[in-house]
């Protein structure tokens, strides 16, 4: 039989605990509510810039532009987007397995090149032996120009057809409970043609068409990083609030536990304290 | 739809800044200003760093605006823009911080630097906002 005074120091030592998790899972949550207006106020301007985009591509020939060029994938680049920080569940395990699979799939057929965000991820692969293009840490709180110059660096090198193709694994986020870990292809882009009953309209372009397109391509890829980022942080903190929220449930099951096994504990020393008594007294007689 | 009228919208990828029912808009075009009526006809141009009016009846209403790009229908008008804020929107600290930033940093650097251009760029923002903090702000009345 365990002692008592070992029984409650594992009680406060699991409440303290709970304590803590339940902080954690308050934070994560006013964190998530953010994270979730950000993803959606950015909805608005992706759905207009990939609608823009679809209009002007219909009526450009597909290898105008670099980022239009499809090429033979040899060197491919995957940029993998997770946390800084643990304590959120199989967020980050999620996303590594993905992008570790997705890198045995491809790794037979192409030279591949790693782009990570998220110091779990760096350290992941790090472990592992790889060597980023680009390295950098989660910013939390996504920036659109972050996002430009992430995303700069990835155009360059395509551009320079140092990659031929750049893919993208990050969480999808779909609600506080469901999120999606998932690979897109970033480039070349590939603009989602128009629906049957849409009729292109002709436009007058100021200033040329090549000009707008040059201009609004690489703006289109900012935005979708931007909005791989958002997801991901929304993801991250969903994850997160439900992580801590069964850890939560966990500690108070266990105190619950425990403190019915402490009773009982109490309980059979009253007995044989009594019994010890009793036997005593019936001794004298 | 009614056919007197355009419907303004304007987005930036943090929030939508404007959807509205407007009567006519002047957009800063990277060629030059351009002005939009009802019916106009479809029409695609780069946007600016300036000053975007908008006329509701007889009542004038500015959006200061970064880069980005509009797209003209006949009835509506959609602008996609990195930043837009209206005159009460905008932090005149944060504009002057930026501003005085993007001067020390200017000295500094030549032409033929990295981010030259992208200092003068960032230096071009912050002065638009404060140009039209001033002209803008007070006459709120229109």
């Amino acid at each position: 039989m365990a002692n008592l005074k070992d029984i409650r120091k594992r009680i406060s030592s699991v409440k303290s605990t709970q304590q803590i998790t339940k902080a954690m899972q308050m934070v994560a949550a006013a964190k998530l509510k953010k994270a979730q207006e950000n993803v959606v106020r950015a909805r608005p301007y992706a759905s207009k810039m990939s609608e823009v985009l679809a209009s002007l591509a219909v009526r450009v020939k597909p290898g105008k532009h670099p980022l239009l060029q499809r090429r033979e994938e040899k060197k491919v680049e995957l940029l993998v987007i997770a946390s800084d920080r643990g304590l959120c569940g199989g967020y980050n395990t999620n996303v590594m397995k993905v992008a570790d699979s997705f890198l045995q799939d491809k790794k037979d057929d192409c030279e591949l090149v790693l782009s990570v965000v998220g110091r779990k991820t760096r350290d992941y692969f790090r472990r592992r032996n790889w060597e980023f293009q680009t390295e950098e840490l989660n910013p939390g709180v996504v920036d659109f120009r972050w996002a430009e110059k992430l995303s700069r660096g990835i155009i360059d090198r395509y551009v320079e057809k140092e990659t031929d193709a750049v893919y993208v694994a990050y969480t999808e986020f779909k609600s506080a409970m469901t999120q999606n870990v998932v690979v897109k292809r970033l480039l070349p882009l590939e603009p989602k043609p128009l629906a049957e009953d849409e009729i292109p309209v002709e436009y007058i372009y100021e200033p040329s068409e090549d000009a707008l397109l040059a201009d609004i391509l690489p703006r289109y890829i900012f935005t979708q990083v931007f909005r791989m980022l958002l997801e991901s942080v929304a993801s991250e903190h969903g994850s997160r609030m439900t992580a801590m929220d069964s850890a939560t449930n966990n500690a108070i099951e266990m105190t619950a536990k425990l403190t019915l096994l402490y009773n009982r504990a109490r309980q059979a020393a009253i007995t044989t304290e009594l019994m010890e008594i009793v036997s005593g007294a019936e001794a004298l007689n | 739809m009614e056919s007197d009228k355009i419907r303004l919208e304007i987005v930036t990828p943090y929030r939508q800044v404007l959807d509205a029912e407007v009567d006519e808009v002047i957009a800063p075009g990277e060629e030059g200003q351009f002005g939009v009526l009802p019916g106009h006809t479809p029409f695609l141009s780069t946007i600016i760093v300036g000053e975007l009016v908008y006329r509701q009846g007889n009542q004038l209403k500015y959006v200061a605006v970064s880069h980005g790009y509009a797209e003209v229908e006949y009835h509506r008008v959609t602008v996609l823009l990195d930043a837009a804020e209206r005159p009460e929107e905008i932090d005149v600290a944060r504009a002057e911080a930026a501003r005085q930033r993007a001067e020390s940093k200017l000295a500094q650097l030549s032409q033929d630097d990295h981010d030259y251009y992208e200092t003068l760029a960032a230096l071009d923002r912050a002065m638009n906002r404060l140009h039209f903090v001033r002209a803008r702000a007070p006459q709120q009345k229109g």
